[in-house]
């Protein structure tokens, strides 16, 4: 089994995120970035399918800027075969993230593609689904459990109030939620190791995806703030406050 | 000239900060009230490398460089510097082990040490002999195919919990040419240990004198020939310094951000401290200082790994600057904390103790401006 592994590099989640002044995005400069933190999770799930031997290669695929060579590295250093980076520096949205999925498993013919449920930048939660849809495979989203068997595939999906169990025909595609593993420290001798692995560099127009933007971005704003709390004295005092302040009692 | 890392080195400090902030920090505090040794946390980090980072690969090492090294262990302390410092004492002895020793004592030793299936402490100083390391005056009789050694070894890191024992002995003459390095297993006849000493930082790490009451060594524990051991402890204190230095950086850089973040949150006179001018100032000169301490140190790594003929000068003067200006910069870190920052529970007041002996040992800073002085005036 080939498994692909689409993984984005993203904005620490240590990190306190700031909204640039002029309100058109978040503050990027001087930033930690990492691996979107699902992404590890589905290159962890990927890797141990490897090492059980389900899976024969296990390839790692990112979109964006030149500097998302090093996602894909620590991809290589938890244990993927290869790379490839497809490198753009425009703001690329996940129906063109799709597109451009679409064109690498078309060239790669996964049996299996393997993404985070979502990105903890934009929390947009689509590009699973929409490559599913591009290439009309079945998708088995928030994935908490897979098992592989002869010709399809078992996924646990955490959904609203429960677990449901699904079989998907292979190829799928599957995205991966919290409780699907918990990722590897990536060790001092596989850090070097990655150094030695191959990653082809690719572009947009290579698979003639035209990644324009086809959502306008008015404004990024931080959270209100929360304001202080007042302490009451007496419960006629809270009664009174919820009725005639808060407006939650009658 | 700018001085950038290299992916891979990006990578390792990521991932050593990462091991620090889910395995180290959540517990350092404990470790130091509780004087833990946390064992089960240095071989998970030793599966990830961090048993034997500049040991060679084919004992189970990485094989890195030192500045690799200075990364990781500056990403480790910034959870826990006496955790850090205890992983960087076992790094020695590894690598004296698996640089200097023969095939046997390698192929016995050399994987388990790398794995920290067996955990290793470094016997130099002695009651009498501290910064005049050579005159130590524990004695190593050859005895048919056994060496007798007796003496006493102080101040040892891990005593009593490790389980190999790299002890320099003297075998010949007065001097440094007469002394010589062994390897003793924990339950050698004649080896005991002294009682686990109550100290200001340094806590999760037991410290114990190394007792040898005509302690019996295998000849064939003896680490290169006779008289070469004061050669070996001098190779390792130049990579020694710099780790040491590295382990009061990242303390410091520690104590520094969590300092940022709390003047912005306490507000005293009506407006957080992080608006008054003096905390500002205060700030400044304390990033200033490390990034100056940081920028040394790394520039002594690299000279150490391309083997200058002056690293030794540049370890000495890293180890002197970077201990110091880190001690200095906690310190304010605990003064911009107020009375929270001498609470245990804001960790700097760990830190600071933690820090204070990284002044002395691994050769006193005034040892180290006697290194850097001689190679002025000869």
């Amino acid at each position: 089994m080939k498994i692909l592994v689409p993984v984005k590099r993203v904005v620490d989640y240590n990190v306190k995120i700031r909204v640039k002044p002029d309100q058109t995005g978040v503050d990027l400069a001087n930033v930690k970035m990492s691996m979107n933190p699902f992404c590890e999770i589905a290159v962890e799930e990927a890797v141990r399918l490897q090492e059980a031997g389900t899976a024969t290669e296990v390839i790692a695929v990112s979109i964006g800027p030149a500097q998302s060579q090093e996602t894909i590295r620590t991809a290589l250093a938890m244990g993927a075969d290869r790379g490839i980076l497809i490198q753009t520096d425009a703001e690329v949205e996940p129906l063109a993230i799709a597109k451009l999925l679409k064109g690498v498993v078309e060239a790669e013919s996964p049996d299996l593609v393997i993404l985070g449920k979502q990105a903890i930048d934009g929390d947009n939660n689509q590009t699973g689904q929409m490559l599913a849809a591009l290439m009309g495979w079945p998708q088995g989203t928030f994935a908490s459990e897979i098992k592989p068997e002869a010709g399809h595939i078992g996924v646990t999906r955490e959904i609203d109030g429960g677990l449901q169990t699904i079989k998907l025909n292979l190829p799928a595609i599957v995205t991966t939620d919290l409780r699907l593993n918990e990722p590897r420290y990536a060790s001092l001798p596989n850090i070097m190791k990655a150094k030695k692995k191959p990653i082809d560099e690719k572009t947009p127009e290579d698979f003639g995806v035209d990644v324009t933007p086809q959502i306008e971005i008015i404004k990024v704003a931080e959270p209100p703030v929360r304001e202080a709390g007042v302490k009451v004295e007496t419960v006629e005092e809270l009664v009174d406050k919820l009725k005639n302040e808060a407006g939650v009692l009658s | 000239m700018v001085f950038a890392l290299t992916e891979e080195q990006g990578m390792i400090r990521d991932m050593a900060q990462n091991f620090a902030e889910e395995k180290i920090q959540p517990f350092a505090n404990e470790w130091d009230a509780e004087k833990h040794f946390p064992v089960d946390m240095m071989r998970e980090g030793a599966e990830l490398g961090f048993g034997g980072i500049y040991a060679p690969e084919e004992c189970g090492g990485t094989g890195l460089s030192r500045l690799d090294a200075v990364l990781i262990f500056e990403q480790l302390s910034r959870a826990c510097p006496s955790t850090s410092a205890f992983i960087s004492i076992h790094n020695m002895v590894t690598w004296m082990l698996t640089s200097f020793g023969s095939d046997y004592l390698k192929e016995k030793y050399g994987s388990d040490m790398t794995a920290m299936n067996l955990i290793g402490s470094y016997c130099l100083t002695e009651p009498g002999a501290g910064s005049d390391a050579g005159s130590l005056s524990t004695k190593a009789v050859k005895d048919g195919e056994n060496y007798k050694l007796t003496g006493t070894k102080q101040f040892i890191s891990g005593a009593g919990a490790s389980d190999l024992y790299l002890v320099m002995a003297r075998t010949g003459g007065d001097g440094a040419g007469g002394v010589s390095a062994f390897l003793l297993e924990k339950d050698t006849p004649g080896l005991s240990f002294g009682a686990n000493e109550k100290k200001m930082g340094w806590n999760s790490q037991p410290t114990r004198q190394v007792i040898m009451d005509d302690a019996i060594v295998p000849a064939q524990n003896l680490i290169g020939q006779e008289g070469d051991g004061f050669k070996f402890a001098m190779m390792g204190l130049d990579g020694g310094r710099l780790n040491i230095a590295a382990c009061s950086l990242g303390g410091a850089q520690a104590a520094l951000e969590q300092s940022i973040d709390y003047v912005k949150e306490r507000s005293q006179f009506g407006q957080a401290i992080a608006d008054f001018q003096a905390t500002q100032f205060k700030l400044a000169d304390m990033e200033t200082e490390l990034q100056a301490a940081r920028l040394m140190l790394y520039n002594a790594a690299a000279r150490l790994d391309a083997k200058e003929v002056d690293a030794t000068k540049w370890c000495a003067m890293a180890k002197k600057h970077v201990t110091d200006a880190a001690f200095d910069v906690t310190n304010q870190a605990l003064q911009l904390h107020g009375g929270y920052g001498y609470l245990s529970e804001y960790n700097i007041e760990r830190i600071l103790r933690d820090l204070r002996v990284h002044q002395i040992l691994e050769g006193t800073n005034e040892i180290m401006r006697v290194i850097i002085s001689r190679t002025l005036l000869k």
